[in-house]
């Protein structure tokens, strides 16, 4: 008997994109471009998070239009976004036949309380996590994969650092702990317990986890995959530069060769004007993305 | 594991030990070198040639084959690993591996490695929400049924002599073995069973069984 949309199903899916650079793109032209340049997954967008937090206003999924003909142009696996909480919209994307779904705070919240319960789907979801126990509680209810937050749409790597090094550093604190103080430390990150146990046993999460939310140059990739990313998704920094096929090359092999510091200054060698980015610190807290979601 | 070869083996009980290489520029290939430690071998980890050095076998892993491809292209891996295992260094690839191993690919997507005389499908079960978890017959491994995992997965619509099927799946060929070369549509990496493995590095031991 075969089975679908099991745990190791779905988290499987996410093992397979590890090492790799999933690119955002609005365009069919713009996802055959990322698939050249070896990107390991797109995601199909109305709008690239630069553009949304220009635009202001509701974003909310993106018109199937763009997802489809997304799905018809490349063969690698093709992600799209719901809104946080929005079950309508997840559902939509599953008929569609994306390969995974995005529950994000780059759109709009649907719900204020309630994220999706992922359990009852059969495709794939990947969400944003600033913490551990953010991280755990996506989890239990059934994210497949999670995306440190960042700050998307900014270029500016500094918040997808701190998620990173705030999940890690968190890690391994519960690692070495005592099982005598997981109860505690479950209530203190509001993680649930059965998790919890999990990540002290073996020291890592039990899904896959990439960085997000500021990667704008071959350097940042490889900076957060140091850091302990399994990989990374790259938003606007890719098609708001200057030479967008050089950055996507340049970009998913720094993801592979991410130790290697001449291969890197080869790399980053004369590919022309990044995106231009935002000093987060001169955000107002309302156009903050990252605080979405709870 | 290692992340470059070469370096000196000063513990007796690892001399005798297999080093196999993985493939790592994308894809699931820690869980490969996990595999291989807990059965004993030495992983190494090969993202440039000179990691090529010195090796008893190559799984290529699981991940996307477009990448994986594009990746072994820009960084000159494809003519060292085609020679290589022309001069009879076993190879072992799973899913997208399967896909980077074969002389055709349908639907446009140029061979990469093309070193196994088969055909195949890319996705040919449909998207992710069709992947699945299912018990599979492989007598080459014996009973009980081996638990597959595929995802996206591959499968073989042609084949040339010489190439052995070692398990179908719905009709469809989703495992092979060409000499010293293995395929398969599925992950045994995600499984908990080993037999997969470890059929693997009983090849590399002896090629010709």
């Amino acid at each position: 008997m075969a089975k679908t949309g099991t745990d190791v199903v779905k988290r499987g899916m996410a093992q397979m994109q590890k090492g790799g650079v999933i690119m955002d793109v609005v365009t069919p032209e713009q996802a055959k471009i990322a698939e050249a340049a070896g990107a390991c997954a797109v995601m199909a967008l109305e709008r690239v998070p630069a553009d949304i937090r220009a635009a202001g206003g509701v974003a909310r999924m993106a018109d199937p239009t763009i997802i489809e003909a997304v799905m018809k142009a490349v063969s690698i696996p093709v992600m799209a976004k719901c809104r946080i909480g929005h079950i309508v919209e997840a559902r939509i994307l599953e008929a569609l036949g994306v390969d995974y779904i995005d529950e994000s705070e780059v759109l709009t919240p649907a719900d204020d309380k309630f994220h999706i319960n992922k359990r009852e789907f059969t495709v794939p979801f990947v969400c944003g996590a600033r913490d551990l126990g953010e991280a755990l509680r996506r989890i239990a209810e059934g994210a497949s994969m999670i995306r440190t937050k960042g700050e998307a749409g900014t270029g500016n790597i500094i918040e997808a650092v701190k998620h990173l090094r705030t999940l890690q550093g968190q890690i391994r604190k519960v690692q070495n702990m005592s099982e005598d103080e997981l109860v505690a430390e479950a209530k203190n990150l509001g993680a649930p317990y059965e998790l919890l146990l999990e990540v002290h046993r073996t020291g890592r999460l039990p899904v896959v986890n990439f960085a997000a939310g500021g990667v704008a140059t071959p350097a940042d990739a490889a900076l957060m995959m140091q850091l302990g990313a399994d990989g990374v998704f790259v938003g606007s920094g890719i098609f708001k530069s200057e030479n967008p096929e050089k950055f996507a090359r340049a970009i998913v092999q720094a993801t592979t060769h991410y130790q290697d510091y001449e291969l890197l200054a080869e790399l980053s060698k004369g590919l022309g004007t990044p995106m231009k980015g935002i000093d987060v610190a001169t955000l107002r807290e309302e156009e903050r993305l990252a605080v979405r979601g709870w | 594991m290692t992340e470059h070869h070469g370096q000196a083996q000063t513990d007796d009980s690892r001399a005798s030990a297999l080093k196999i290489g993985v493939l790592a520029v994308q894809g699931a290939f820690q869980e490969h070198a996990r595999k291989l430690e807990t059965l004993g071998a030495d992983a190494v980890l090969v993202k440039r040639k000179q990691h090529l050095e010195g090796l008893d076998g190559l799984i290529i892993p699981g991940g996307e084959s477009t990448s994986i491809g594009r990746l072994m292209r820009e960084y000159d891996l494809v003519e060292p690993i085609r020679g290589l295992v022309g001069e009879g260094m076993p190879v072992f690839g799973t899913c997208a591996g399967m896909i980077v191993l074969a002389n055709r690919i349908q639907g446009g997507e140029q061979p990469h490695l093309a070193v196994m005389d088969v055909e195949v499908n890319r996705n040919s079960f449909g998207r992710q929400r069709d992947s699945f978890e299912t018990d599979l017959d492989i007598p080459a491994i014996g009973s009980p049924p081996f638990p597959a995992v595929f995802i996206r997965a591959p499968h073989i619509t042609q084949m040339g002599e010489g190439v052995e099927v070692l398990a179908t799946y719905d009709g469809r060929i989703v495992g092979v073995r060409q000499g010293h070369r293995l395929a398969l549509s599925f992950h045994p990496e995600l499984s908990e069973d080993n037999r997969l493995h470890q059929y693997f590095l009983d090849l590399v031991r002896n090629p010709r069984t």
